[in-house]
């Protein structure tokens, strides 16, 4: 098996999640549901989580199956386990955050076409232990969630001239009426809500972090 | 080749078929528990989101029964815009009809149908209409939607006699109702299936009004 993957501690698995390998960033993974959602901080952070519930799953049942399942049917049970994962996050959402449910509609079914949540399962849980996989599972979803939320709070704070507005889809009623209002709505940039906005920014994004990697070496 | 090992080759088919059949009736016994167990919570939360859209037409109009129950379905292609039948809720006091809340669509929306929620009250005065989805352009046709102006109030206390039949109409066309800067198509579409719908309640008022079977 892949011995570099089974070298790999802790802290470089984390690190890698969240920002050597970022699937945001670096790897450009899912980024349809990425520049899609991201219009809000709470569809950012119910997108994030819903994506961390299944990498987490997927690898970890990538992880206990992998060693034992034949290859020509390896990646067919990934996509099943990952299937399975994500419909369970949907039920789950549309029972107990309707509101959140709503908003993100296509694009939490959408997970399961998120090259990042196979790419993570066969790559690397497979190849590794159990706890690492879960771990990976965890950093890369957290690597996805901190772009999204980069992306979502950016967007919101542009386009709608507020921050957190719509938690209360999340939190439910007592997260109502929370958020910060920086200014009105009416003055919001339309274009950071649609999608070149999204292109626009997660670009920005990049060359931020181009720029900065350029001046450390 | 040994006798074992070629009967494992030919085995081999049937065991990875055996593997995936496996992984595919577990998996779906998983989804369907959760769904079991998250069934009576989603339809909760459904109907909760349902009464809530209704009751937010209504504005403060009181009312005693269960909107969702007292429900009868229509279907009237010219008027109410959709050759499907759509629902027609009533909201009660007592036994006295005080509202009725139709569903109707614009079919002519600038990007496609736009469905409304139009409360009416016995008399044919409008209560409130709400929009329950549309695909108009955000920052231009949206401007139909509640929470991103109040245009859709001006609806509320008109009916058929008020403004007359000319006055049903954006400025633009001659009419009472505004359009907004940039779109114009959004708000005529919405405000002639607002009128359609109120013709319709014209016409079939008492079927409207009559008491559940």
């Amino acid at each position: 098996m892949d011995t570099y993957n089974e070298r790999m501690d802790a802290a470089r698995i984390l690190r890698n999640g969240l920002l050597d390998q970022n699937p945001g960033m670096v790897q450009l993974l899912g980024l349809c549901p990425l520049l899609a959602v991201s219009t809000s901080v709470a569809s950012a952070l119910g997108l994030g989580l819903a994506t961390i519930a299944v990498l987490v799953t997927s690898n970890l049942i990538a992880g206990l199956s992998g060693r034992w399942l034949l290859p020509e049917v390896r990646l067919a049970v990934f996509v099943l386990a990952i299937a399975g994962a994500v419909t369970a996050v949907e039920i789950s959402m549309a029972a107990w955050w309707p509101g959140l449910h709503a908003t993100l509609g296509i694009f939490l079914p959408l997970i399961v076409t998120n090259c990042l949540v196979l790419a993570r399962a066969e790559s690397f849980a497979s190849r590794t232990s159990v706890p690492r996989g879960v771990l990976d599972g965890l950093a890369m979803g957290a690597g996805f969630l901190l772009v999204l939320l980069a992306l979502g709070a950016s967007r919101e704070l542009l386009g709608h001239g507020s921050l957190g507005a719509d938690l209360h889809l999340l939190l439910g009623e007592a997260g109502r009426g929370g958020g910060l209002r920086v200014f009105d709505e009416r003055h919001g940039l339309l274009l950071a809500l649609l999608p070149p906005g999204a292109f626009i920014l997660l670009g920005l994004m990049l060359a931020l972090r181009n720029a900065r990697l350029r001046k450390a070496t | 080749m040994d006798t074992r090992s070629a009967e494992g080759t030919r085995l081999r088919p049937l065991r990875a078929a055996g593997l995936l059949a496996a992984a595919g009736i577990v998996a779906v016994g998983l989804v369907s528990m959760v769904h079991d167990l998250a069934r009576p919570q989603i339809e909760a939360s459904e109907r909760a989101r349902r009464v809530a859209q209704l009751a937010a037409v209504l504005g403060p109009v009181h009312y005693d029964n269960d909107l969702l129950g007292d429900v009868i379905h229509v279907r009237d292609l010219e008027l109410l815009g959709t050759d499907e039948a759509v629902p027609v809720h009533r909201a009660r006091l007592g036994d006295r009809p005080v509202a009725v809340l139709l569903t109707a669509v614009a079919p002519d929306g600038y990007s496609g149908a736009i469905r409304l929620v139009v409360a009416v009250d016995p008399q044919g005065r409008l209560l409130g209409v709400r929009v329950s989805s549309h695909r108009e352009t955000p920052g231009l046709g949206d401007g139909i939607e509640e929470r991103k102006s109040d245009w859709i109030e001006s609806f509320a206390g008109r009916s058929l006699g008020d403004p007359v039949e000319d006055g049903w109409r954006v400025r633009k066309d001659g009419g009472d109702f505004d359009q907004f800067t940039g779109a114009t198509v959004t708000p005529r579409a919405v405000v002639r299936a607002v009128r359609n719908a109120l013709v319709y309640f014209d016409r079939h008022r008492d079927e409207l009004l009559a008491a559940p079977r």
